[in-house]
């Protein structure tokens, strides 16, 4: 039952990644290029709601559907691992203009070439552990 | 009915991100993407190189199976509910696009000339997808979370690591886009 939750949930947002065009290349170089509100539109309603979401939760001590705490954890303190691999990933972002979760979103899309942008990623994300201890955070 | 198959504005797409955000919540999870490619490294095996792939998976099993449910609904938004959906940029941005030689900004979804099954024999383009790959997962795993992770949950609980991560994504995509496109797509 929790499996076919998670698989809905994952339905909804491949869907709204493909009908919003967050997961089409044009709409983050357009994002990029400052020539629209749309991808502002998306992330900034997305985020307004979210804080309320966020806060209410935390303010009222709502647990989850299972009755369960909410946990949301903080982030690590630091600027230097945001700041620096904020900046490589956006290089990536805008280069194949798709991030972590749209990129599977178009494999069903029907859009093959995506496949090299993934495999890619999974071999960054393996350099990443291997450098991982070498790296300034 | 033709308006199932029109394309959603921001104000139906951005409120839906926050529900997906929620439902995680509420099933005691939380929003993170870029997490399945670490989890993707590990049964992989990579926890022999690593020990930074040496976890338990299996309690990342419920990601794996967002992101299945993420290429079901790539199908479904592509091949049900839309048809042969273009993308309707900005006429300014489809002139800069067509002066680096991307002659089907305006005219597509993904840019022919970097996602058309073609590029599979044209060692360039290979190569511009694998960098930009290898980008966002290093960049990913380093800044400890991508988009959903940093721009929508941790945003939305203030958290200002993710604030300084949201700001380098902007950089790096601002660098990208202004400074080496033109060197790459025109040369």
């Amino acid at each position: 039952m929790k499996t076919f939750t998670y698989l809905c949930i994952g339905i909804l947002f491949g869907i709204t990644m493909y009908k919003s065009e967050a997961a089409s290349w044009f709409r983050i170089y357009e994002m990029f290029s400052f020539d629209s509100f749309h991808m502002y539109g998306i992330i900034g309603s997305a985020l307004g709601i979210g804080i309320t979401i966020t806060y209410l939760i935390k303010r009222f001590n709502i647990s989850s559907f299972y009755g369960e705490k909410i946990q949301i954890p903080s982030k690590e303190k630091g600027w230097k691992r945001y700041l620096i691999g904020g900046i490589i990933f956006g290089l990536g972002w805008a280069l194949t203009g798709a991030c972590p979760g749209p990129m599977f979103t178009l494999i069903g899309a029907g859009f093959t070439p995506i496949l090299v942008v993934i495999i890619a990623a999974v071999l960054g994300t393996f350099l990443y552990g291997l450098l991982k201890d070498k790296l300034p955070h | 009915m033709n308006w199932i198959y029109d394309p959603w504005p921001w104000y139906i797409g951005g409120p839906m991100i926050a529900l997906i955000l929620f439902l995680l919540l509420m099933v005691g999870k939380n929003f993170g993407m870029s997490s399945n490619l670490r989890t993707f490294c590990t049964l992989c095996g990579a926890g022999n190189a690593s020990s930074f792939f040496k976890f338990d998976w299996k309690a990342h099993r419920w990601n794996l199976i967002v992101v299945i449910g993420a290429v079901i609904g790539g199908y479904i938004g592509a091949h049900l509910l839309s048809n042969n959906e273009v993308v309707a940029i900005h006429p300014d941005t489809i002139t800069d696009l067509k002066n680096m030689g991307f002659e089907s900004a305006g005219s597509s979804y993904l840019p022919t000339e970097l996602f058309d099954n073609a590029i599979f024999t044209n060692p360039k383009t290979l190569l511009l997808l694998s960098i930009g790959g290898l980008l966002v997962g290093f960049g990913a795993r380093y800044a400890g979370g991508c988009t959903s992770g940093h721009a929508i949950s941790g945003l939305s609980n203030l958290q200002r690591p993710s604030l300084i991560a949201v700001i380098g994504f902007f950089i790096g995509g601002l660098i990208m886009i202004h400074l080496l496109f033109p060197l790459v797509f025109t040369l």
